[in-house]
């Protein structure tokens, strides 16, 4: 069943109890957590994934996010981050519980995963053909992101590009995603029924709040892409639209220094790594405006659907 | 035989080393067992183990697609190791190449380097390193010029290190990260027991291909790995360690007179009570095959009755899986009798209580990722 056919009772009570479990693209997850917040994050930004019951479902990843010490409810309460009983991270202060189980769930993927070549980037595809977007934080990547899959392009992740080793096909992951600062108001101007949850402030990364996934993103999260083009979007003040080629040895290293476990896969996240260069178109993207931008990627798409 | 059957209750909870007894029970596993032995195997660090057990005996078929990745990924990891420490071992030969001392290699990088089946699915931490005491100096020094560093302990740290340890405080290069535990013994000059480091040095063996880099003998290899798992405080990879020893022990076993060697080679080193333990426990959570004979050597060594109980009592649950599925009400007291215990042994009491005093209200170096001494 969906989540979203779970009743907000029934579904808090499970998250304080055994927890919930929910599946994303190709990993299982059981959440625990006594935090409305959470369960309201749930409740907004996962309705139209697949939950069952969590008392004896295997899941990939067993996370909780509940306050460290019940004596400090009142006085700048925190949440810690718990991987199967083990605390990755420093506790949080607890208005970014919900933050905190999205950057989690990050980590349980980039650290445990390694059937993929994990590579830090968006990830989003039209007619077939994925577009991986890497880029440095405040380069627009998220922004871009979520212009693109409001406006007809496939989300199939804003933070982890899942390469599979075997096929070289990239496998969905299409979580909510992560909005900072004033792209939170660029995407409420842009898309005005697009679903922003609540925002927590003074985060690390400043200001972040989630933007739920489209429902056709989610219903199609087992159907892999191939990868088309590595893109590198940058956000620039009063830039005209441009699309220009890129080395495509100078991308491979940086998708090496960018992906999280380049070095642990060792010869076999060479050869991933170069198969995929090899099949992409490889470019710089600089772009003012977002409905631009998404025209931009649109033409891209369209020239390769006519070939 | 009361002499190596510890009564425990950890042991019907913890599918680890159930699996590692017995790998075919996993045919009959439901999905909730498969949830529980990855859960568990990932917190003794022996996932990767597990599976290569598995697929000694043709079962990794067998495993649910949903749960297959888990190990395969484990595997990916621990081959990359293996690989690392092999490089990682020969980069620490060129920077000792001058200094023309033999340097012994301890543990997990000692069973790589000597093709040992104790080294198949491991996950390492760090390389342990034995050199002569009087060359410790130009040992750091050569290893800092070639780019490892003291790593960011508090002085502290550093001072409890250099002034009691049997090592210097981890160093790690700057630029892969790896760590390195240089010793200079394997017990720490306060501790109850002086293994003579002369004679583990005197009968190390020269590793092939590794001009300069030697391993310890079979029986030293044994003698140290339990000492060191029954000295150390903190077991998050306590039974890891033990079926390092059950490896060890099984690839050992058909030479002529091994045991003899080794009951023999405990006496002259005083490390009988820590064979005593490991013999014991491993019996307990893996059933290695122990001939009668080598308890009834071992019995000036054994403890009496009393102490038999309270250290099963504490090493059945500190040796378990660090996971909740494996604890019970008394597991943190057994956990924290565990670090207790090891600091006794390895300091006299006029150093102990400061020590711990210390560890327990002053927060040295808060948050950070790098190795502490224990």
């Amino acid at each position: 069943m969906k989540l979203l056919q779970l009743p907000p009772a029934e579904l808090r009570q499970r998250l304080a109890g055994h927890g919930v479990w929910l599946r994303t693209g190709p990993f299982s997850l059981r959440v625990q957590s006594s935090l409305p917040s959470v369960a309201q994050g749930l409740v907004d930004l996962y309705g139209q994934f697949e939950t069952r019951d969590a008392s004896h479902a295997f899941a990939d990843f067993h996370v909780e996010l509940n306050p460290p010490n019940p004596l400090r409810r009142w006085f700048r309460p925190q949440v810690d981050f718990s991987y199967d009983g083990s605390l990755p991270f420093k506790p949080l202060p607890l208005d970014q519980a919900y933050p905190m189980l999205e950057w989690g769930l990050n980590w349980c993927v980039s650290m445990h995963a390694h059937q993929y070549l994990i590579i830090h980037a968006a990830v989003v595809e039209k007619n077939g053909l994925a577009a991986i977007l890497p880029a440095p934080p405040g380069s627009g990547k998220s922004t871009l992101t979520a212009g693109l899959v409001l406006s007809g392009w496939r989300l199939l992740s804003d933070e982890l590009t899942l390469i599979d080793r075997l096929s070289g096909q990239i496998h969905p992951l299409p979580r909510p995603v992560s909005l900072k600062n004033q792209s939170i108001d660029v995407i409420r101007a842009f898309s005005p029924s697009a679903f922003i949850n609540r925002a927590s402030h003074d985060t690390a990364k400043g200001t972040v709040a989630h933007m739920r996934p489209p429902t056709e993103s989610v219903r199609r999260q087992h159907e892999a892409a191939r990868p088309g083009w590595v893109i590198f979007p940058k956000w620039t003040a009063q830039a005209h639209t441009q699309l220009t080629p890129r080395s495509k040895a100078q991308t491979f290293m940086f998708l090496a220094q960018n992906a999280f476990n380049y070095s642990h896969l060792g010869a076999e996240g060479f050869r991933v790594g170069t198969a995929l260069i090899e099949r992409v178109g490889c470019y710089d993207f600089e772009y003012s405006q977002l409905e631009e931008a998404v025209a931009a990627f649109d033409r891209l798409a369209e020239q390769h659907a006519a070939v | 035989m009361p002499l190596f059957s510890p009564a425990g209750s950890t042991r019907p909870k913890d599918h680890v080393s159930a699996t590692l007894r017995n790998p075919g029970r996993v045919r009959q596993f439901s999905m909730a067992d498969w949830d529980l032995l990855i859960r568990q195997a990932r917190s003794a660090g022996l996932l990767a183990r597990v599976r290569h057990v598995l697929d000694q005996h043709d079962l990794v078929s067998g495993i649910p697609n949903e749960a297959r990745w888990h190990f395969d990924s484990a595997a990916t990891l621990a081959d990359k190791q293996q690989l690392a420490v092999r490089w990682e071992i020969s980069q620490i030969r060129q920077a000792l190449a001058k200094l023309a001392i033999p340097v012994i290699v301890l543990k997990g990088g000692a069973y790589v380097v000597a093709g040992l089946p104790a080294a198949a699915g491991r996950l390492f931490n760090d390389i342990d390193i034995l050199v002569p005491r009087a060359q410790l100096g130009p040992v750091e020094a050569a290893l800092m010029l070639a780019g490892w560093n003291a790593t960011g302990l508090s002085d502290y740290d550093q001072r409890y290190y250099r002034r009691w340890m049997h090592e210097i405080p981890p160093m790690q290069h700057l630029k892969r990260a790896t760590v390195i535990d240089v010793h200079h013994a394997i017990l720490p000059d306060t501790a109850r027991y002086h293994p003579d480091s002369g004679k583990l040095r005197s009968s190390a063996v020269a590793v092939e291909g590794m001009p300069g880099i030697y391993v310890l003998s079979t029986e030293d290899r044994i003698l140290h790995s339990a000492t060191h798992l029954f000295h150390d405080g903190e077991l998050p990879h306590g039974l890891r360690d033990l079926t390092d020893l059950d490896l060890l022990f099984r690839d050992a076993a058909d030479s002529p007179h091994f045991w003899l060697r080794l009951t023999a080679r405990a006496d002259e080193l005083q490390l009988g009570r820590s064979l005593f333990y490991a013999l014991r426990y491993l019996h307990y959570f893996l059933d290695t095959p122990i001939p009668d004979s080598v308890f009834t050597a071992l019995r000036t060594a054994a403890p009496n009755r009393l102490t038999r109980g309270l250290m099963d009592a504490i090493f059945t649950r500190a040796l378990a899986p660090a996971h909740a599925s494996c604890a019970d009400a008394l597991t943190p007291a057994a956990r924290l009798a565990a670090f207790v215990r090891a600091h006794w042994l390895r300091m006299p009491i006029h150093l102990l209580v400061p020590h711990l005093f210390h560890k327990a209200f002053i927060r040295s170096t808060p948050d950070s990722d790098v190795p502490k001494p224990a």
